[in-house]
């Protein structure tokens, strides 16, 4: 199991350096930030000092290698825009993002998964089709039409919700609500398959045949079983409650990091969109690791298989 | 109506008889065609028709101002068929507008799902072609662009790469190559092991014959399923990424530009933007329902 854990711990460490050298790359390559935070009209001079002070002027790998060398000390950059450290300024949005898009995640299990249990249990009932044909929602419908629909409604119809800011806790809610109702629309959907799935398998069949009942055999071997292919899709989750940040945070005036990545793209703030990028392939990276982790303990098979290969 | 030649359906109809003949024909048609599959058919269809005719269809140029037509409720909300869907704040016809930007959507959309696919095939065939450490390349490619929600690679790239048409389009074309990648990989490793290739290339056949003239057709099928689930993504993207102020920009309108810019009017003039929303949530979902249905009639390794 060390092992194991150590090579996946290895391959994320690659996967990690592959998607800041691809960060690195594409901002580098593309675009003068001198020119952009200066404007085009400032004096030659005035570019190579700021080229200078930054280290732009230097070839574009030996910035790279410095990169890397500084992350490794931890030390991440300064802003452009006010000179503070860019792990600071993101680090002051990160509470903000989380306020969001943890009860987000939370909604989106608290409904994905008991509605897909209860659709697939129910397969082919009113109910079933109800819950899929609100679920195909969160395929279809962008979070940015969601949030702008629920504002539309809540805020400018009713006036029951305010429309964007971050100041009270109602301020959360839309955000909130947007976000978790879309998540919890692919999860049930998944959820349900992965179920319908296992309900076919014949040891199914052969635990009821032995006289388990139902229930028993619901929570047994059905529930264990349809685990697996339905953690691999919260591990999608993470990813795409991330990149719903960006939208509805947008939406709503939120002060996240989502908002924050909007305008640091817009300015060319290089060095807080690459601690953003960092710090959502950290968070991608060890949401796909606490995925594998997490199927060695909900699949037996999986853990012994491991140990002979690994 | 006659029964639609399905070679997978049992034949549900007696070979004779008048009236049950009938009813068995059309109870075989609408289980071979459903009846959300013809709608969103029917929906699709009339995109295409938006697509090629825009500018004839239009009843004026999406660019055309009238200052003194500012801000017209559509029909049903107190609006004339003038303007059915009403007007902005310039006095644009929306429904003029919404038709060129299903157009740009769509073809955006088409480009770039056809990139992803020729960059998938290409890289699948290369990692199945040569195995070894280019495999192993590509399949560490593929896992390092999925570990980023795409999303925030657009983002970073777009903003830096500057507002041209064309570079957005070759950039959302990077969206989805990964999954057909693996896909068109996993189905000619499997092809190789056929006999059709082994002896096409005992035939002297080149690896480019025998991939794009032979294992290319065989898989087309489970490869075109999977393109027409990249496609409705690619429009969700697209229009997130244009109502973020980031993609498609003024004067050209796409569907997201048209919400991102009618979110300013939500209080005074939602229909601005409801018109574009309805247009994208109708889109993706009649092309998903049909790209379900295409996998479930064609393609039995995705079931």
């Amino acid at each position: 199991m060390l092992r194991y854990l150590l090579s996946r711990l290895g391959r994320a460490l690659v996967t990690l350096v592959l998607i800041v050298s691809a960060a690195f790359i594409v901002l580098r390559l593309s675009g003068d930030p001198a020119i952009t935070i200066l404007g085009p009209e400032a004096p030659p001079e005035a570019y190579a000092a700021f080229r200078a002070a930054w280290g732009l002027d230097q070839p574009i790998w030996i910035q790279y290698l410095k990169y890397f060398g500084a992350i490794a000390q931890g030390d991440l950059g300064n802003s452009m825009r006010d000179g503070r450290t860019a792990l600071e300024v993101v680090g002051e949005r990160v509470p903000m993002t989380l306020a969001i898009t943890l009860p987000a995640f939370a909604l989106n299990l608290l409904i994905g998964l008991p509605a897909g249990i209860f659709a697939a249990l129910n397969r082919n009932t009113w109910a079933d089709r109800a819950i899929m044909a609100g679920s195909v929602m969160g395929f279809t419908v962008p979070s940015f039409v969601m949030g702008l629909v629920l504002a539309l409604i809540f805020a400018v119809k009713l006036r029951w919700l305010p429309s964007g800011g971050s100041d009270t806790i109602s301020h959360a809610i839309l955000p909130v609500v947007t976000m978790g109702v879309i998540g919890a629309a692919v999860i049930a959907r998944f959820t349900r398959s992965a179920m319908l799935e296992v309900l076919g398998q014949p040891y199914v069949r052969t635990a009821s045949a032995k006289g388990l009942v139902w229930r028993e055999v619901i929570v047994g071997h059905v529930l264990p079983n349809a685990a697996i292919p339905t953690l691999t899709i919260i591990g999608f989750m993470v990813g795409s409650l991330v990149a719903g940040a960006v939208v509805v945070e947008s939406i709503f005036s939120w002060p996240g990091v989502g908002r924050l990545l909007v305008t640091a793209v817009a300015n060319r703030d290089l060095a807080v969109v690459q601690v953003i990028i960092l710090m959502i392939g950290t968070t991608m990276v060890g949401a796909n690791l606490a995925v594998d982790l997490a199927y060695g303990w909900v699949d037996p098979r999986l853990r012994t298989a491991r140990l002979k290969t690994a | 109506m006659s029964a639609i030649p399905d070679p997978t359906s049992e034949p549900t109809s007696p070979a004779s008889g008048s009236v049950f003949t009938a009813k068995a024909g059309a109870r075989a048609f609408f289980e071979a065609w459903p009846p959300m599959v013809l709608i969103a058919l029917a929906w699709i269809a009339l995109c295409l028709v938006v697509v090629a005719f825009a500018p004839r269809i239009a009843p004026y140029d999406f660019l055309a101002l009238d200052l003194r037509a500012r801000l017209i409720p559509p029909v049903g909300m107190g609006g004339d068929w003038e303007h059915p869907l009403g007007t902005d704040e310039l006095g644009r016809d929306v429904l003029s507008r919404l038709i060129q930007s299903v157009r740009v959507s769509m073809v955006i959309a088409f480009l770039s799902t056809l990139i992803a696919a020729t960059l998938g095939v290409s890289l699948g065939f290369l990692a199945a072609w040569f195995r070894g450490r280019v495999e192993q390349a590509i399949l560490m490619l593929i896992d390092a662009q999925a570990a980023m929600p795409f999303m925030i690679i657009a983002l970073a790239a777009l903003a830096f790469l500057g507002n041209s048409l064309t570079l957005f389009t070759i950039l959302l074309g990077f969206h989805g190559w990964e999954r057909i990648a693996r896909i068109s990989r996993g189905l000619a490793i499997a092809a190789q092991e056929q006999g059709y290739a082994a002896a096409v290339r005992d035939l002297g056949a080149s690896p480019w014959r025998i991939y794009f003239r032979h294992i290319l057709p065989n898989i087309a099928s489970t490869l075109i399923v999977s393109m027409s689930l990249n496609f409705p993504e690619v429009i969700l993207l697209e229009s997130g990424l244009s109502f973020l102020g980031l993609g498609v920009q003024p004067p050209l309108t796409s569907l997201g530009n048209m919400v991102g810019y009618g979110r300013d009017y939500i209080q005074s003039a939602p229909w601005i933007m409801l018109a574009p929303a309805a247009a994208i949530v109708v889109t993706t979902l009649a092309i998903s329902v049909i790209g379900d249905w295409l996998r479930d009639r064609f393609d039995p390794t995705l079931r």
